[in-house]
């Protein structure tokens, strides 16, 4: 932003949803912050987002409601939208906009940063590499999460996405290191139980000292829903590569942020996409999730965790969809699995983890890592595939080896997926499991897993020794 | 040249007044911070501007400065192994000036080094006519690539000065021509408006397969040198690995891979592992052959719409040396995206799903620049242009605008599946699908360069899948077995197809990389048991007694990921014992 002063103006022309057009000014810049007084002295932000000669639109935050076109001082503040960054964040609850919600003090020391970032030179990044434990069969097994990814979960309403998002916060460790951690936490439009319950969460586990919550309700403003995950990341940013901490990010839900993406787009009148959803949303996802990472020489770290609500489990609505064209993969949840009871509900098939072939493997986790998730992925497959079969024409017509492999999905959902929510499964018992699940079907069948690991792996050559 | 002022700023679209004959598609600079954008449109002294970079922050009242020429680019030695930008600016240099790991705006960085001398060779003399695209002298670029110098297209002269065999950098002139009686110097490097496809003599029909060592693009959907190939798919499917495994395994000279609206560490991935990585043609380094653009999705999306043209023509400007060229752009939906985002906020009238009426003619203008064509100039050679794009249609389905206008221009098509995706088989490429209208073509070179049978093996393969995809729906209704013997056979061989052929794990050491040799010898085996079995099982042997007699079949589908491309002999061992099992079971009849 160049330098310019404070700018007064009181000439409103119209006012539609959140936007308010501001006569006589000629020199709004774009993306300009804008704070508008009423007379009764409330005070409302807002933002240039159309800046032309003798009039500017100002989109407000806190909505338009109450705001009449007389009386009403707008002023043009010079700057951009930014908040104060600081590592005092830690331990404490804001508002999008930086004000404290925990009745604490307001940061005073801290480094003014505009929330929209800046994009990340691709040459500046390292790749990641580090495998991160999370404790979780279903994700370190067959979709490892690693350093700096963004790996989303889709969920659907009313499965126990709190409670995976909240284990995974509270066990996920890169083994052998003790390290800065520290959690941002995006609570964008969530209910107010829900807020309640991580907070709940932090605050019992002892973890509340190393996370800093920004929260928006489900009633507030479109806008404020909006900054929300910004905001977040401005600071999750701001620790990673100012102060060298490791940032696993949170965000939750983004399915609301995509709601007041386009409540916002339709006020503006803008040509909708699919489903009503603006054309630019894949772009305005990208700005956010693309926020994670790793920089060369730099100690710390972003991993990204947004969490959805696939509307319907309709994994081709445009929000799920988007969102995994432009993540490192997904972890997605299935209502059969946790119908039947088994948690974490997550239908590995469907998930997917696209970093994890470079941090899993020989001198990172076990040398038969990759090669047991490929036979896992595939023979579980195939064991869908006959369970389908098998509703239809009965499990005699199958032919044994068939047989086999029913059982053996059975065992991997019973045995390998389904795990307590506070059990902490290492990498190498969640490996073994595999093994021992694996072990039902004809070794013959092992096709995907080297001779030499099933050699030195398998229970029945294991025994033997 | 005169100065416009800003008179609205929307997003990346800023309108200027007091701009006379300014022209379309003109770069301008906007504002103080001198971002770099195009004139789009024109209305009277207004003119429209595409902005490449953020404009938060512009306003009203500031300059727009013109510089009176298209989008163009650098060609030239020093291109190879970088990484750019959607706009050619090097993100190295970008991040060296910068000071910071953040994209700054407005940052100006030369493409090509000025500082960075190369030896050049002269191959034209004094008093030599030279004209468009004839070649002046080469650059040993990289140890696997010769730089052919060639002269600008519509540069024609007799050369009144050269200079000697030595290091020069790009914009020291190497020669001096009298055209027309003007005095014209000529650099190592050129300059290319992107929006114009570069001239060329005659575009020739695609004769020979652009191996890609990946086994199902090379048998069963081939690629030819020249031709236009579309991969769509949902996310997930492996688009990406798809692109990834053609970029370092094709046989092309020079592969040319545009980020196009993608993940960031995707970039970074092929840029710390192309160094390490050899190509399997000549045993170099890869990065020594490819060049990346990368216009991630969070970057401005004005720019993504620029990196298209940008990376084919870098690809024209190799071809024109005489290289076969590789363009891999990941992924065209969102260059599309990115003209419904501009034209929705130029108020132009949408078409089918918002996106602009002249999404078909830009998909036909980028898809025609692919080809095999004879150059300009001397001496006589040819070149071409193979094009790969992965689309990405929203929730999979392949009726959307952008995936069923591609596939009016692209001959091949290879489909992404999710549930073979799902069910980890890679490539998911959808073998029902899919298909190559190159198969006659490239079939003369198979059946001289790897075995004469190729087609027929290639035909047994694809008639049988078939054949199982109809038994499939059967079996959906009465089970496997109440199926014939020979019917449960056919879906025995085709399990065998699709596990020992088909799938192939793009991060194996052995299996990533097929040459036709290879392919050929797991052709084979399949036919033969496929033949073989159909015998026995003519005679009454079941299907389920030779499943546990011939248990080669096993180490047939191992082949892949045990036996190298170099010890091919190895193949020799599983047939001699594939006989001798169909022997001794044939002893059961």
């Amino acid at each position: 932003m160049s330098i310019i002063g404070v700018r007064e103006y009181s000439n409103i022309g119209s006012i539609k949803g959140p936007l308010m057009v501001v006569q006589g000014i000629s020199d709004a810049q774009y993306n300009e912050l804008v704070e508008i007084e009423l007379p009764n002295g409330e005070r409302r932000t807002g933002l240039v987002i159309d800046a032309g000669m003798g009039s500017a639109i100002v989109q407000v935050f806190e909505g338009t409601s109450g705001i009449s076109p007389s009386g009403v001082k707008a002023r043009f503040l010079g700057r951009g939208l930014e908040v104060k960054v600081s590592e005092d964040m830690l331990g404490r609850i804001f508002d999008p906009l930086g004000t404290p919600l925990d009745g604490g003090p307001e940061i005073i020391y801290g480094e003014r940063r505009n929330i929209n970032g800046e994009p990340l030179n691709p040459a500046a990044r390292q790749y990641p590499e580090e495998f991160i434990q999370t404790g979780i069969s279903a994700i370190d097994g067959l979709n490892s999460l690693l350093r700096g990814q963004k790996l989303p979960i889709f969920s659907g309403s009313g499965l126990p996405v709190n409670q995976l998002a909240a284990q995974i916060a509270r066990q996920a460790t890169v083994r052998g290191e003790e390290t800065n951690f520290a959690v941002v936490f995006g609570a964008i439009g969530v209910r107010y139980d829900e807020a309640l319950f991580f907070r709940k969460f932090f605050e019992e586990t002892g973890a509340i000292n190393r996370v800093a919550f920004f929260l928006t309700f489900a009633n507030e403003p479109p806008v404020k829903k909006i900054l929300t995950p910004k905001t977040a990341l401005t600071l999750a940013e701001y620790l990673a590569y100012e102060k060298d901490f490791h940032v696993l990010a949170i965000l939750i839900d983004m399915t609301n942020y995509c709601e007041a993406l386009r409540e916002i787009s339709a006020s503006k009148e803008e040509i909708p996409g699919r489903q009503g959803y603006p054309g630019y949303m894949y772009t305005d996802l990208a700005q956010t999730y693309e926020r994670a990472g790793i920089v060369k020489g730099k100690k710390g770290s972003i991993t990204q965790m947004p969490i959805l609500t696939m509307p319907n489990d309709d994994m081709t609505h445009p929000i799920p969809d988007l969102t995994g064209y432009i993540t490192e993969g997904q972890i997605v949840l299935d209502r059969g699995l946790y119908n039947r009871g088994i948690y974490p509900p997550i239908n590995v098939l469907m998930s997917l983890s696209r970093l994890a072939k470079d941090g899993i493997g020989e001198g990172k986790t076990r040398d038969d890592h990759k090669d047991v998730s490929n036979q896992l992925f595939a023979s579980y497959a195939r064991a869908i595939d006959l369970r389908g079969l098998a509703a239809i024409v009965g499990e005699d017509s199958l032919s044994e080896v068939d047989r086999k492999y029913l059982l053996f999905g059975e065992l991997f959902e019973r045995k390998f997926i389904t795990q307590g929510v506070t059990e902490n499964r290492p990498i190498e018992k969640t490996l073994d499991i595999g093994w021992e699940v694996l072990s039902e079907l004809p070794e013959s069948e092992l096709t995907n897993i080297k001779l030499t690991y099933i050699k030195k792996y398998h229970p029945l050559y294991r025994e033997k020794k | 040249m005169n100065e416009g002022k800003i008179v609205r700023v929307n997003g990346p679209l800023v309108v200027a007044e007091g701009m006379q004959n300014a022209l379309m598609y003109e770069v301008v600079e906007v504002g103080e911070y001198r971002l770099i954008g195009e004139i789009t449109r024109i209305e009277k002294d207004r003119a429209y501007i595409q902005v490449y970079e953020d404009t938060s922050g512009i306003k009203p009242g500031e300059m727009v400065y013109r510089t009176g020429s298209p989008l163009s680019i650098e060609l030239g030695p020093g291109l190879l192994g970088r990484i750019f930008d959607g706009l050619e600016r090097p993100l190295d240099g970008i991040l060296e000036l910068s000071k910071s790991p953040f994209i700054k705006r407005g940052v100006k960085v030369n493409s090509l080094d000025r500082h960075k001398k190369w030896y050049y060779k002269p191959i034209v003399k004094k008093g030599d006519t030279i004209e468009d695209n004839d070649i002046l002298g080469t650059v040993q670029e990289t140890e696997l690539i010769e730089h052919k110098i060639l002269v600008p297209p519509s540069v024609k002269g007799k050369i009144i000065d050269t200079v000697e065999e030595g290091n020069y950098t790009v914009d020291e002139p190497i020669a001096t021509i009298d055209m027309n009686g003007d005095r014209k110097e000529l650099y190592l490097m050129q300059k290319w408006p992107v929006r114009i496809p570069r001239p060329y003599s005659e575009k020739l029909e695609p004769t020979e397969p652009l191996l890609t060592g990946v086994r199902v693009t090379d048998t069963i959907f081939p690629m030819a040198k020249g031709g236009t190939a579309a991969i769509p798919g949902p996310f997930g499917s492996g688009k990406t690995v798809t692109l990834q495994s053609l970029s370092k395994w094709s046989e092309a000279k020079i592969v040319i891979y545009i980020g196009c609206g993608e993940r960031g560490n995707e970039m970074t991935d092929t840029l710390t592992s192309f160094p390490k990585l050899k190509d399997p043609w000549t045993g170099k380094p890869l990065l020594e052959r490819t060049i990346l653009i990368a216009n991630t999705s969070n970057m401005p999306v004005a720019a993504r719409e620029a990196s298209i043209y940008v990376g084919i023509t870098m690809a024209e400007y190799f071809r024109d040396q005489g290289y076969d060229t590789l363009l891999v752009a990941d992924s065209t939906s969102r260059w599309a995206e990115a003209l419904r985002d501009l034209g929705g906020r130029m108020e132009e009238m949408p078409a089918e799903e918002g996106y602009p009426s002249y999404l078909a003619s830009r998909l036909a203008e980028y898809y025609e620049r692919a080809g095999r064509v004879r150059t300009l100039g001397k001496p006589p050679r040819y070149g071409s242009v193979t094009v790969a794009s992965a689309v990405s249609p929203p929730g999979g389905d392949f009726t959307e605008p952008v995936t069923s206008t591609t596939l009016r221009f692209v001959r091949v098509f290879w489909p992404l599946d999710s549930s073979l995706a799902q069910a980890r088989h890679y490539p998911a490429i959808n073998w029902l699908q899919g298909y190559s209208a190159y198969v006659e073509l490239v079939a003369d070179w198979w059946s001289k360069n790897a075995d004469p049978k190729w087609k027929e093996y290639r035909e047994y393969m694809v008639k049988t899948l078939q054949r199982e995809d109809e038994l499939r729906q059967i079996v959906r209704l009465v089970g496997p077995e109440s199926l014939a013997e020979k019917d449960k056979l056919v879906l025995d061989v085709a399990r065998l197809i699709k596990e020992a052929f088909l799938k192939q794990n793009a991060y194996d050491d052995i299996d990533a990389f097929s040459t036709p040799q290879k392919q050929v010898r797991i052709m084979k085996l399949i036919s033969l048991y496929g033949q073989k079995s159909q015998e026995l099982v003519e005679k009454g042997i079941s299907v389920k007694r030779m499943n546990e007699k011939i248990t080669i079949v096993t180490d047939i589908i191992r082949s892949k990921a045990t036996i190298k491309n170099d010890e091919l002999e190895k193949y020799d061992e599983l047939e001699k014992i594939l006989l001798k099992q169909f022997e001794e079971l044939s002893k059961e009849v």
